[in-house]
């Protein structure tokens, strides 16, 4: 408290929280911040895409319309033979219709949560893995156990998983499971842990000789409360800005997965599945490709961006070289 | 040294036999197996299935069947379960395919990418930089397979260039250089589009390498001794920034391997990642078993050689 009062009197830069000091780097680099309203954009979009695909008639994403096929984005509604009911979102297909006359907006619509979910889990699941592998290496390295270390065991097998060709591996696992959403985050998550792994145990390994935790053991402070509320929070930063980067990823081969049939399965559409579906039709319909193909690519690039912004915030280094 | 080279090659025998046990027990351990992959034709019967199950040592305890795929691996006797080929020929033959296209997509990466990332980090904040910072976004971005697509649809619209296989069909009796130039119409797009991604990767980092190097204390000091600014970037700088990248050349290896079966599918390129492809659709676990091995193999001697480079080309590492 003392110190901080000594420090005090005019207001510098120094006085400014960490959060707001890394706010004002981040705001700099308009391509991310630009990024970031575009995520917060889809977020929204996708919580209110679950809420109409699934209780407003216009949005269903199944509704075959057969006398509708292959109309190009933009068409408006005019047709005698469908009814009325059955009309798309504002009596226009916004991005056109596919093979079966669905609509294809309220199609990209349904997929937008399925597709940020997936993203979401399996980078969860693969930082938590890594948090937790990387930390007992980090912090627990030294104990034995029998021959070998738990360190040289842990980063041994980051070595073995490094050695797998990692689409290969999945595609293979994924093939041979029931074909599932869930599989497939699970699946990611489980082959792409290694990098924060890897991260995490670096940053312990420096953070638990700090003064701070030498502090905090000289008070009988319990080691699991050590290890959750003073070493991991200072450890997280890094391994969220490359979390940001492994959601675009994940996302990414998610939709190979989906292109080579392997992804989620008909009738319920991801971003992939659409692509796939549509690339049969490349000439006579190009908006089937293309619609996904770019909302892929935007959404990906939207998220790499952002982790770029984020690791310039987060990396005193990078700020100075910009 | 001889110490150092005894006990890397030991440690990584020891990874290589870590690896195949869990390859084999992931594959083995899923549900499904090979006698299931036609299950609505009616000629198989369930003694059929059990007749299949029996010759391929299905109905074995997992630690036996792993020591019979072991023990036919190393005699050579290794089958296929698809149409009974040995696996190791098989493997052989997509792997020249593959060869030249892993090449080609390698050069391209490095040719464009290192002195791309090197001007980049020179003219920081100039038109080149931006742009280029932009661009090796997009293209890490973009999904392979849809810049693919729109390649193809480019290609041979605009420049009525072959693009599909690995030659023409029928052209087995034109001259030798125009079999040659079909042979290069079609290997230039697929290696294009696979070393996109990687070129932007790497161009990024040759540049932040880059950057940490010229502010280096020894290149004021070789700037203050009148060389000339050529010999300070290419030979003081660059030959510095290059070293980490001789560590990358190992773990390359699995990512081409893996990378590929997306752009082999697409462009019908009978190499390595599409017969995995096809062993995994067929299940056909010798092959994808000998696939991953052969792929670790190759990576544990790729992480082997770059380690001892890493040394020859670094003075401060000393190897114990």
């Amino acid at each position: 408290m003392e110190l901080a009062e000594q420090s005090g009197g005019t207001l510098t830069e120094q006085e400014l929280s960490p959060i707001r000091e890394k706010w004002n780097v981040f705001r700099k680099n308009r391509s991310a911040v630009f990024s970031l309203w575009f995520l917060i954009f889809l977020f929204v979009l996708s919580i209110a895409a679950i809420l109409l695909t699934q209780y407003s008639a216009p949005f269903d994403p199944a509704t075959v319309r057969l006398s509708e096929k292959f109309l190009p984005p933009m068409t408006p509604f005019t047709s005698d033979l469908v009814k009325p009911e059955d009309a798309p979102p504002f009596d226009i297909y916004l991005l056109g219709t596919d093979e079966l006359g669905r609509d294809v907006f309220s199609r990209m619509l349904e997929g937008t949560p399925v597709s940020l979910t997936i993203g979401f889990v399996a980078v969860g699941i693969s930082v938590s893995v890594g948090i937790l592998l990387g930390g007992l290496a980090g912090f627990y390295g030294r104990i034995r156990l029998g021959l070998i270390t738990v360190d040289t065991l842990i980063m041994r097998f980051v070595d073995i998983m490094l050695c797998f060709p990692t689409f290969f591996l999945i595609l293979t696992v994924v093939a041979l499971l029931p074909p599932s959403i869930y599989n497939i985050m699970i699946v990611i998550g489980l082959t792409s842990w290694m990098g924060t792994a890897r991260l995490v145990r670096a940053e312990f390994l420096s953070l638990r000789e700090q003064d701070y935790v030498m502090a905090a053991r000289s008070q009988a402070i319990p080691e699991m409360r050590i290890i959750f509320q003073h070493i991991v929070p200072n450890a997280i930063a890094p391994v969220l800005v490359s979390a940001t980067i492994g959601v675009a990823s994940a996302i990414l081969t998610e939709s190979a997965l989906s292109f080579l049939g392997f992804g989620v399965q008909p009738p319920d559409a991801t971003w992939g599945n659409i692509l796939s579906d549509g690339k049969g039709y490349i000439f006579d319909a190009p908006w089937l490709t293309f619609m996904p193909g770019f909302t892929i690519l935007f959404v990906v690039l939207a998220f790499n961006l952002c982790g770029e912004g984020l690791r310039e915030a987060y990396n005193p280094k990078l700020r100075k070289q910009r | 040294m001889t110490a150092f080279l005894l006990r890397n090659i030991s440690q990584r025998l020891i990874l290589l036999v870590f690896i195949s046990i869990i390859a084999h027990s992931v594959v083995h351990l899923a549900p499904g197996d090979p006698s299931l992959v036609d299950p609505s034709n009616p000629r198989m019967k369930p003694e059929d299935i059990a007749r299949i199950r029996a010759a391929f040592h299905l109905d074995d305890p997992l630690y036996a069947q792993y020591a019979y795929w072991m023990r036919d691996l190393f005699t050579g006797q290794l089958k296929s379960f698809k149409d009974n080929q040995p696996v190791l020929g098989k493997i052989w033959d997509r792997f020249l395919n593959s060869l030249p296209l892993f090449l080609v997509t390698t050069l391209i990466t490095w040719c464009i990418a290192f002195p791309f990332g090197v001007q980049a980090a020179l003219k920081r904040g100039s038109l080149l930089d931006k742009g280029g910072t932009l661009l090796s976004y997009t293209l890490i971005s973009f999904p392979g397979f849809f810049l693919a697509y729109i390649c193809i649809i480019l290609v041979v619209k605009v420049f009525d260039v072959p693009v599909i296989g690995i030659s023409t069909f029928g052209l087995e009796d034109a001259g030798p250089w125009f079999q040659t130039m079909d042979r290069i119409w079609h290997l230039t797009i697929p290696a294009l589009i696979f070393a996109s991604g990687s070129i932007a990767v790497l161009s990024r980092y040759v540049r932040s390498q880059m950057l940490e190097v010229i502010h280096m204390d020894y290149i004021r000091t070789a700037r203050a001794k009148g060389l000339s600014e050529e010999v300070v970037i290419y030979k003081h700088g660059l030959r510095n920034a290059l070293l980490p990248f001789i560590t990358m050349f190992g773990l390359l290896i699995p990512s081409l391997i893996g990378g590929s079966v997306i752009i082999e599918t697409i462009f019908s390129w009978p190499g390595l990642g599409r017969l995995g492809f096809e062993a995994i659709l067929n299940r056909d676990f010798p092959v994808i078993l000998t696939l991953n091995f052969i792929t670790a193999i190759l990576t544990l001697i790729g992480t082997f050689v770059s380690d001892i480079l890493y040394a020859v080309a670094d003075p401060r590492i000393k190897l114990q």
